[in-house]
């Protein structure tokens, strides 16, 4: 039990991912998470603003209920699965260099405390920043066709080169935010 | 019945991002500051294995649950959607430390500030709906 609610492995974690992506291709079936925001926003009536939102919507229920189970497996995860603050352990160089951003919580928490606290909703920089984090990952998926599930996940094991430009792209610009970006944001 | 297959295969996804770590902040950070061999891991298993599975399902044309042939359908080439749009998505996955699945798995474990990120991306989605005929694809 233990082992269960201390954090897992990378090897269990990838063993997950590709268990989704198999059962949902056995269900006859795409991995892609992010055509759920087009989804939500046509249910949210975008249809009337553009046509992108113009689509059967109703033929993505499955995927809206894939995203609630995943919405509990997080409740599952943080409430059953875990102990304490389900902290994530890091290396000491990692901790001195988040440290440095003024990033303290590192290693103490799941994820930090100074961005994700209960004062965030007080907080103009963070509202701020999550608004803007959230606005890039939405935006760019769309344009790219695809997030981590979509791309990185389902098109790189089919082999896709789209795919492989899309996970190029992810990383040069996480790549630019944390090394560049990060110093004057935090 | 198929429903519910749905929501438990969801379920396995959440559990499975939150407890490897693929849904913290600090991990996603690690990863861009190639500190640790971890987010790399879960890729590098994830993607062996699901390579070999699309390759099994290809080869010996494996049917799906409701007998019918799974399709994969290729995507559609171009190089500055998948860039242009990938370096977008990176900044926001390194700014806010989650892709849109640990967003929803983070949402569920009771890190309610995600949902900021969750209304962003809403945004972003339909800001893109508006201008895609301007984008080049």
């Amino acid at each position: 039990m233990d082992l269960i609610l201390q954090p897992w492995p990378w090897y269990i974690g990838g063993i997950f991912i590709a268990i989704t992506l198999i059962l949902l291709l056995l269900m006859g079936k795409t991995f892609g998470f992010s055509s759920n925001l087009r989804t939500m926003c046509s249910m949210m009536g975008a249809g009337k603003s553009c046509d992108f939102f113009c689509f059967n919507w109703k033929a993505q229920t499955w995927n809206l209920l894939f995203l609630v189970g995943t919405i509990l497996g997080g409740f599952i995860a943080y409430h059953f699965l875990s102990i304490d603050t389900a902290a994530v352990p890091l290396g000491e160089n990692t901790i001195s260099k988040l440290s440095e951003l003024g990033i303290e919580s590192a290693g103490k928490s799941y994820i930090p405390t100074e961005l994700f606290g209960t004062e965030a909703f007080s907080s103009v920089k963070s509202i701020v920043l999550l608004l803007i984090a959230g606005f890039f990952v939405g935006f760019g998926s769309r344009y790219a066709g695809g997030c981590t599930s979509g791309h990185a996940i389902s098109g790189l094991s089919n082999l896709q080169l789209p795919s492989l430009i899309a996970v190029i792209g992810f990383f040069i610009g996480g790549l630019i935010m944390v090394h560049i970006l990060f110093p004057f944001i935090f | 019945m198929k429903k519910l297959a749905y929501l438990l295969v969801g379920m396995l996804f959440g559990i499975g991002m939150f407890k490897s770590g693929a849904a913290s902040w600090f991990r996603i950070y690690e990863m861009f500051q190639f500190d640790s061999f971890h987010m790399y891991g879960i890729m590098g298993t994830a993607l062996t294995i699901a390579v070999i599975a699309t390759l099994i399902i290809k080869k010996k044309n494996i049917k799906d649950f409701s007998g019918n042939k799974i399709e994969f359908t290729p995507k559609e080439k171009s190089i500055p959607r998948y860039l242009i749009g990938g370096i977008f998505f990176g900044l926001g996955w390194a700014l806010g430390g989650a892709c849109p699945g640990p967003m929803f798995a983070l949402l569920g474990a009771g890190f309610y500030p995600i949902a900021i990120a969750i209304i962003g991306a809403l945004l972003g989605t339909w800001f893109y709906g508006l201008i895609r005929k301007w984008l080049p694809h």
